[in-house]
């Protein structure tokens, strides 16, 4: 997309426009354009959200996945994985394929919004200590593209974590006793419940058994009942793109054609309503003065407290 | 991980740094002999080579710009570079940080002097120990000046963090693991203009302000340094040649 030659004529027709403080679809520079969300969506999903931005068309869904801790240094901590695809149907500049440096670029983005503002306890996440944790799949689909696909991203990824439920889990231990090279399979049973009702691997009691012996665990997600996601501080993302010497918030198509480069920020909000930036971005061959920096940040401030009105919960 | 208190009482971090104190910075220049351009940087203990390709013909074709040279930054670990092997394929976090360093030097060079052409950075970090983005930019700044590339200015990157409360210039690896905050920044420094900026952590609206203030003087600082080992390098260059 970057590598289209600029077209100047519309380069200077947005910058003539920006003077009087206009914008080609008649926004003024700061408006958002009209945010429309659906949450619960796909009902095989654990969460999800469509956010249409303008004609901007982004889903989200979110899955539970039971998995060892994949991570040594945390074993009772679960996982925030955040992925996105740019898929062909969404643009004509889309290509088939592995995420390109811009699918990566964005999930990394709204990835960092999730993860720096604390908006998920990954402790409350825990199955069984050490063993097993559930993994949270944020899978975000681009399905049109109509500019600022990181903002609509965000914002679908972020409802559909909030829609989300977290599945109760059937824990299954399969106890084995080693002797000798032989592995003798002594049973198998199912220890209900999940996080909330704080089952723990050590509080599992097995007649005879000592904790060693346990050498396989399987965890389903329980056919019915569901607890809920452990949701702190939500993280709202507003990007600008800086085009000549001004800066546009939520960016259309056409203006990221000719942008000299996009701020992103991220704010969290806590429980004390203490505002926070939780994470930045810059994108684009552009650079920004510091001064053009700190303003941007100052208006993309404004904007978030005008987006998170929308976010149910959002202003918590 | 059992935390270990980074700074002390009297502000002297872990490594006896001052808050705003940068590590030790060598830079070398003209270090490989095939690539066009080239520089060793020694930032810390972080270890990086960086060696720039072309202006040379856009392989394969059909990508090459009929306005202005495309410049490609590739951004790699080797898998003894870090604690734990890190396996060679490419991580999504080397993806990102290649389009983020690109697009840190990109302003910098006077890209539409060489239409259909392609200027390869390549940054390979031999060691890592934090901020290792910012030290490729600052080393692939010099090593396209040591290929020839004609650029407005130099790059010059460093990062801040917030460490137990305090903002901390230039994060080593054990800072930014146990930090609050992570902000790494690239400037051009005569022009006075931002060509990378990322935060990831809680900071307060204030806090951002002092950490781009730091930053800033920072960027100058390592600019300093990269002039130096630029005086350096050429006064070599010009006592071979005669």
């Amino acid at each position: 997309m970057t590598n289209q030659i600029i077209p100047s004529v519309k380069r200077r027709q947005i910058i003539e426009l920006a003077e009087s403080g206009k914008r080609t679809d008649g926004r003024s520079l700061t408006d958002i354009r009209r945010i429309e969300i659906k949450t619960n969506v796909i009902e095989k999903a654990d969460g999800s959200a469509t956010v249409r931005l303008g004609n901007t068309f982004v889903i989200a869904g979110v899955k539970f996945d039971s998995e060892k801790p994949p991570f040594s240094d945390s074993p009772n901590e679960g996982v925030l994985s955040v992925s996105a695809e740019f898929v062909p149907i969404a643009s004509a500049e889309f290509e088939t394929g592995p995420p390109d440096e811009n699918a990566i670029e964005l999930a990394r983005v709204v990835d960092r919004g999730l993860r720096e503002s604390k908006l998920l306890d990954t402790s409350k996440l825990c199955i069984i200590p050490g063993k097993k944790v559930w993994t949270v799949h944020v899978d975000i689909y681009i399905l049109d593209h109509c500019g600022n696909l990181i903002d609509a991203a965000a914002l679908a990824a972020l409802s559909a974590l909030l829609s989300s439920k977290m599945p109760k889990s059937d824990v299954k231990l399969r106890v084995v006793k080693v002797s000798g090279i032989e592995a003798e399979k002594i049973s198998e049973f199912k220890v209900g419940g999940g996080v909330s009702e704080g089952f723990r691997f050590e509080e599992a009691k097995v007649e005879g058994g000592k904790s060693e012996e346990f050498k396989e665990i399987s965890v389903e997600k329980a056919a019915e009942g569901y607890v809920p996601i452990p949701l702190r501080a939500i993280p709202i993302n507003v990007t600008l793109a800086k085009i000549g010497d001004k800066l546009f918030v939520d960016p259309s198509l056409e203006e990221e054609e000719v942008m000299d480069c996009r701020l992103s920020v991220a704010f969290a909000e806590d429980d004390q309503k203490q505002e926070k930036i939780c994470a930045m971005q810059k994108g684009g061959a552009g650079t920004l003065t510091p001064e053009e920096l700190l303003r941007a940040v100052e208006i993309a401030k404004v904007k978030s407290q005008e987006l998170r009105k929308l976010i149910p919960g959002g202003g918590r | 991980m059992e935390k270990k208190k980074l700074i002390t009482d009297d502000g002297i971090r872990y490594d006896g740094r001052k808050l705003d104190e940068l590590r030790p910075i060598k830079f070398q220049i003209g270090t490989l002999k095939n690539a066009d351009g080239s520089a060793y940087v020694e930032w810390g203990r972080t270890k990086i080579i960086v060696g720039v390709f072309g202006p040379r013909e856009s392989h394969p074709k059909h990508l090459a710009l009929a306005d202005r040279c495309r410049i490609q930054a590739l951004y790699r670990m080797t898998p003894f570079s870090v604690e734990e092997w890190k396996s060679p394929a490419p991580s999504r976090r080397e993806t990102e940080l290649s389009k983020v360093i690109r697009e840190s030097l990109e302003p910098a060079i006077f890209a539409e002097f060489f239409p259909r052409t392609t200027v390869d950075i390549f940054a390979e970090v031999l060691q890592a120990d934090g901020s290792t983005r910012c030290a490729a930019i600052s080393a692939a700044s010099l090593a396209l000046t040591d290929a020839g590339v004609p650029m407005r200015d130099l790059v010059s990157s460093v990062a801040v963090a917030k460490v137990e409360g305090k903002l901390v210039l230039d994060v080593m690896d054990l800072e930014d693991k146990q930090g609050d905050s992570d902000m790494p920044m690239a400037l051009m420094p005569s022009k006075n203009v931002i060509t990378l900026i990322q935060m990831d952590g809680l900071l307060t609206h204030e806090e951002f302000i002092q950490s781009v203030e730091l930053a800033k003087r920072g960027c100058m600082e390592v600019y300093a340094k990269q002039r130096e080992a630029l005086e350096e390098h050429f006064k070599t260059v010009s006592k071979e040649e005669a």
